[in-house]
């Protein structure tokens, strides 16, 4: 019977190479394939199941972190302030569409990112569960609650950036949401949380500084239109501009008038430093035709508009239109017609022009650190561009500090503090009150901040709002909170 | 001048204790890894356990010095070693369903009182069985019990339908798969059976485009088998039990015969039950759509009997990958029934591609050895009974998990030794009990002559022939010395 005890010894042995190659083909050939699968659950709860690092703002305050939990999920998100911060954060959720830092900083978070490779290895020598690194961000919580509490019950956006490194103190968007309704772990709860939101007429889920629908700029594009002027070597401050009490448009029966209908001067000329301070639509209107509209452009994509922009987070870039009339020349040339900017653009501007014609870019993440918080990465300062000269700079820096003592900002200065802005009222159309602005700078204790506030639709004040009037409060708020700290 | 003295026989005692222990370590380093990532802390009860574990496996080893000095020094590590990974597995298991689904709460508690219950069985075994031969005398004796066991699932308020199959028998509180310990009682029948009986099945019979044939009364015993399985099949839904029985009796009639037609026979004849069944349960279709077509929407969404299972098996496997997650790391938990059917996919998941070969090598050995103690044992009955129940754990371990893993169409099995189930564990320990038993025969150094027992053996006809085989060739021998 040994022989045929051999051959069935041999067949055993068939069937578990059979065995082998089947598991061998399951966890090696097709391992990639089967983790890919969309319906594939283990591969979900996993992203979830760790222990995910911390976000910190400046200073060390977590506003997000992982808390362990027992269910499929493992761990769950919590959101610090959630409202406050989610135009940051973003939020992360169990449907495939995290938004914000958690989306763009995902392999630091998660433990993945190739900067995290040292501290993976030792996590695999020593068989620690990899664990999560952290992200702190270069928002200081003084500047964000400031703005968040002086914008109120309003509808706007606020951006505070250091001037001369590019970090973003400040990215604040209202009405806003909260993130931890999103980071639920009941599908249900967070498909009904989402939907309510992206209904809501408000438009909470929209991060208005920097993407959003976009706004015209209305009177602060007035800063780009001169830096245009004085670039081209034709205009100084002291230039006498046409500005008439209304403005024929070439080719079109439209009239271009001031801010409630008002004259800017009894002469019908003015200096282009004395139009900028009472922000004179007519002479701006008729400088922008003498400039041509590709001048403008030029100017305005040195400043940012038309480029790809990730602070990480992408930024809807904003645009100054092409191939206009005359007529609408004049109309863009004062921030209307189809003038459209994010609140960060207009913050870009006033850093530049704060920071000696340098444009630093803009920046949100700080360090990133692994799970011991040792520092894995640091964003440095960096030099985005140089938009305007440095002499044309120091030409639009005394304008605008003439805006604030002795034209429409006034209510943006703050005492013991430099402040420089520009006022803009941005007409819509018949049924909406005009969004309103301030967009400048604000230099104290060797730090210079450029600021961007927008209110939509007047704000409290309705149609009898203005940026004088519903911006520049604000933005003198944010400005005495980070100075008074 | 120099004499030749017979060299003393190799007992391998020591081996086995040295292997013995390198297994329990694996053990606890798998019960304690399990604890650190799921808790950081080691359990609670570790040193018991190990203190426990150890206990039990040396006393099983002891006994073994005492009573089966030459028996084969693998067998009992290599089960010791499964049934500790089984363990930490389902300790594993235990722990996550403590939360997400408490009835299943205390799988831990009861497997290890049953790998108690089932060493202590294998104990009682090899003290009770000093000679398997004696078990021949039990040869129709196991036939009845066997054939009840597989049979009172069926009878009403005893046995009782789980997960699709009648194969479960209620008394009380205990629950028991009867079918598990008939395979052991019908082994040790086919095998009492077939020695007395090969002569004439091997011999008589026409011959047909050259396949011998057998006679047609000869055919009873495998249309016994060809009925029970089938009958398995049909009115217990058991598919895994069905193809087990009838490979084990076909590969049994098959190496006690040496006529392949057995096997062509019997192929074609469960072939044709299975089509039969195919063509008229639903639930086989099922399995076989499950098996060709998993990731299938519509298979994968039916309910019940959808490919869900199985796909979640191999998610499991995929997520594994070379390495696995490591202990308590990946979530083996999403597979339904993943401390019993699934358990291999739970492991591939966790140890990985590495730890899942090491682990199909360790029951690739544990056959060999059985195979190797069919060879090496004298007796036609022992030959058969250490070749019949290697195979069974072979093909047990090959239909579950070829199931998992698409070779064959999923059926359900437990995986010898690492499953959850105490049936399942106690009778696999008997299994291997029975291997040491004859082992220690086989393996035992041939009494000197004075010892030889004179007294005429009813032997067989192909026993004498082998004999005389035997002594041919040792004369053979002596011829070819220079």
């Amino acid at each position: 019977m040994n022989a045929q005890i051999r051959r069935m010894t041999a067949l055993v042995t068939v069937m578990f190479l059979a065995l082998l190659g089947s598991i061998t083909w399951i966890q090696y050939a097709k391992a990639a394939d089967l983790r890919a699968r969309p319906d594939n659950t283990r591969s979900y709860y996993q992203s979830f199941d760790r222990d995910r690092g911390p976000i910190v703002v400046a200073g060390g305050q977590v506003i997000a972190n992982s808390k362990p939990v027992d269910d499929d999920y493992g761990y769950q998100r919590i959101y610090a302030d959630g409202p406050l911060y989610a135009p940051v954060t973003g939020f992360f959720t169990i449907l495939p569409s995290s938004t914000g830092i958690e989306r763009a900083e995902n392999q630091v978070l998660e433990g993945t990112a190739d900067s995290l490779f040292l501290s993976r290895l030792q996590d695999l020598v020593t068989g620690k569960e990899p664990l999560g690194g952290a992200v702190e961000l270069t928002i200081d919580p003084v500047a964000q609650q400031a703005a968040w509490d002086a914008i109120g019950d309003q509808r706007g956006a606020a951006v505070v950036l250091d001037a001369k490194t590019g970090e973003i103190l400040a990215l604040v968007s209202k009405p806003s949401y909260d993130p931890n309704l999103l980071a639920a772990h009941n599908r249900d709860d967070v498909l009904a949380a989402y939907d309510a939101w992206e209904q809501d007429p408000d438009n909470p889920l929209y991060n208005r500084a920097i993407a959003g629908n976009l706004y015209f700029p209305g009177s602060t594009f007035k800063l780009i239109t001169a830096a245009a002027a004085l670039e081209s070597g034709d205009y100084q401050a002291d230039s006498e501009l046409e500005a008439p009490q209304a403005l024929d448009l070439p080719n079109s029966d439209h009239q271009i008038t001031n801010y409630a209908d008002s004259s800017c001067s009894s002469s019908g000329t003015m200096t282009m430093a004395a139009a900028l301070t009472i922000s004179c639509n007519t002479a701006f209107a008729s400088l922008g035709m003498a400039l041509g509209q590709d001048a403008i452009a030029a100017q305005a994509e040195k400043f940012g508009f038309g480029q790809d922009l990730e602070i990480p987070l992408t930024v809807t870039p904003s645009q100054f239109p092409k191939g206009m009339s005359i007529a609408n020349t004049a109309m863009a040339a004062i921030g209307q017609y189809e003038d459209k900017v994010t609140p960060l653009q207009m913050a870009m501007v006033a850093a530049a022009i704060a920071n000696d014609g340098r444009l630093m870019e803009p920046h949100l993440i700080r360090t990133e650190r692994d799970a011991d918080l040792t520092v894995m990465a640091t964003t440095a300062a960096k030099e985005l561009s140089r938009p305007i000269s440095a002499s044309t700079a120091t030409t639009l820096r005394d304008m605008m500090l003439d805006v604030v003592t002795d034209g429409t900002a006034t209510r943006a200065a703050v005492d013991g503090v430099t402040v420089g802005a520009k006022t803009g009222t941005a007409q819509k159309d018949a049924d909406h009150a005009p969004d309103v602005w301030t967009v400048g700078f604000a230099e104290a204790d060797g730090r210079t901040l450029a600021i961007a506030v927008v209110v939509e639709d007047g704000g409290a004040m309705g149609n009898g709002g203005s940026g004088g009037a519903v911006a520049a409060p604000i933005f003198a708020a944010i400005v005495e909170a980070v100075f008074g700290e | 001048m120099a004499t030749v003295l017979p060299a003393a026989p190799r007992r391998g005692r020591w081996a086995e204790l040295f292997l013995l222990l390198i297994a329990l370590l694996l053990a606890f380093m798998a019960y304690a890894q399990v604890a650190l990532a799921l808790t950081d802390k080691l359990p609670a009860d570790m040193t018991i356990y190990c203190a426990g574990f150890t206990a039990l496996a040396l006393a099983a080893h002891f006994v073994l010095r005492w009573r089966a000095p030459y028996a084969d020094p693998v067998i009992l590590p290599t089960a010791v070693l499964l049934n500790g990974i089984g363990l930490a597995m389902i300790y594993r298991l235990a722990a996550r369903y403590e939360i997400t689904n408490p009835s299943f709460a205390n799988i831990a508690t009861k497997q290890l009182i049953w790998t108690i219950v089932g060493v202590v069985a294998a104990v009682a075994t090899v003290l009770a069985v000093r000679d398997h031969r004696t078990l021949r005398r039990y040869t129709y004796t196991c036939m009845v019990l066997g054939l009840v066991g597989l049979v009172i699932p069926l009878v009403p308020g005893i046995g009782t339908e789980a997960y699709g199959a009648q194969i479960w028998i209620h008394i009380g509180p205990l629950s028991f798969q009867p079918a598990e310990l008939s395979k052991i009682l019908l082994t040790i029948f086919f095998a009492g059976y077939l020695v007395a009986n090969r002569d004439a099945m091997a011999l008589a019979g026409p011959r047909v485009l050259g396949l011998q044939l057998p006679r047609f009364r000869d055919l009873g015993p495998i249309a016994l088998a060809w009925v029970v399985s089938l009958g398995v099949l049909v009115f217990e839904r058991d598919l895994g039990t069905s193809l087990l029985f009838f490979g084990l009796f076909v590969v049994m009639l098959y190496v006690a015969t040496d006529r392949p037609s057995w096997i062509v026979i019997g192929l074609l004849a469960f072939a044709g039950g299975v089509a039969a069944a195919y063509r008229l349960f639903g639930h086989i279709q099922a399995r076989f759509q499950i098996w060709l077509d998993p990731f299938n929407t519509e298979v994968l969404n039916r309910n019940p009997g959808g490919s869900g299972q199985l796909v979640q098996g191999l998610y499991g496997l995929g997520n594994g990958g070379l390495f696995g997650t490591g202990w308590g790391r990946g979530r083996p938990d999403l597979t339904p029934l993943a401390f019993s059917d699934f358990i291999i996919t739970s492991l591939g998941e966790e140890l990985g591609l590495t730890g899942l070969v090491a682990i199909l090598l360790c029951y690739l050995l544990l056959a060999q050895r059985g195979f190797r103690t069919a060879i090496g044992i004298r007796d036609g009955f022992g030959k058969l009974l250490a070749t019949g129940l290697a195979f069974a754990l072979a093909f047990q371990v090959f239909v579950v998990v070829g199931g998992v893993t698409r070779v064959i169409p999923l059926t359900g099995l437990t995986t010898p030794f690492l499953a959850y189930g105490g049936s399942s564990l106690v009778s696999n320990w008997i299994i291997v009990a029975l291997l040491l038993r004859v082992s220690d025969g086989a393996r035992r150094p041939p009494p000197t002559t004075s010892e030889i027992d004179l007294t005429p053996v009813i032997a067989s006809e192909a026993e004498r022939r082998e004999a005389a085989q035997a002594a041919d060739q040792k004369a053979t021998q002596v011829v070819v010395r220079p």
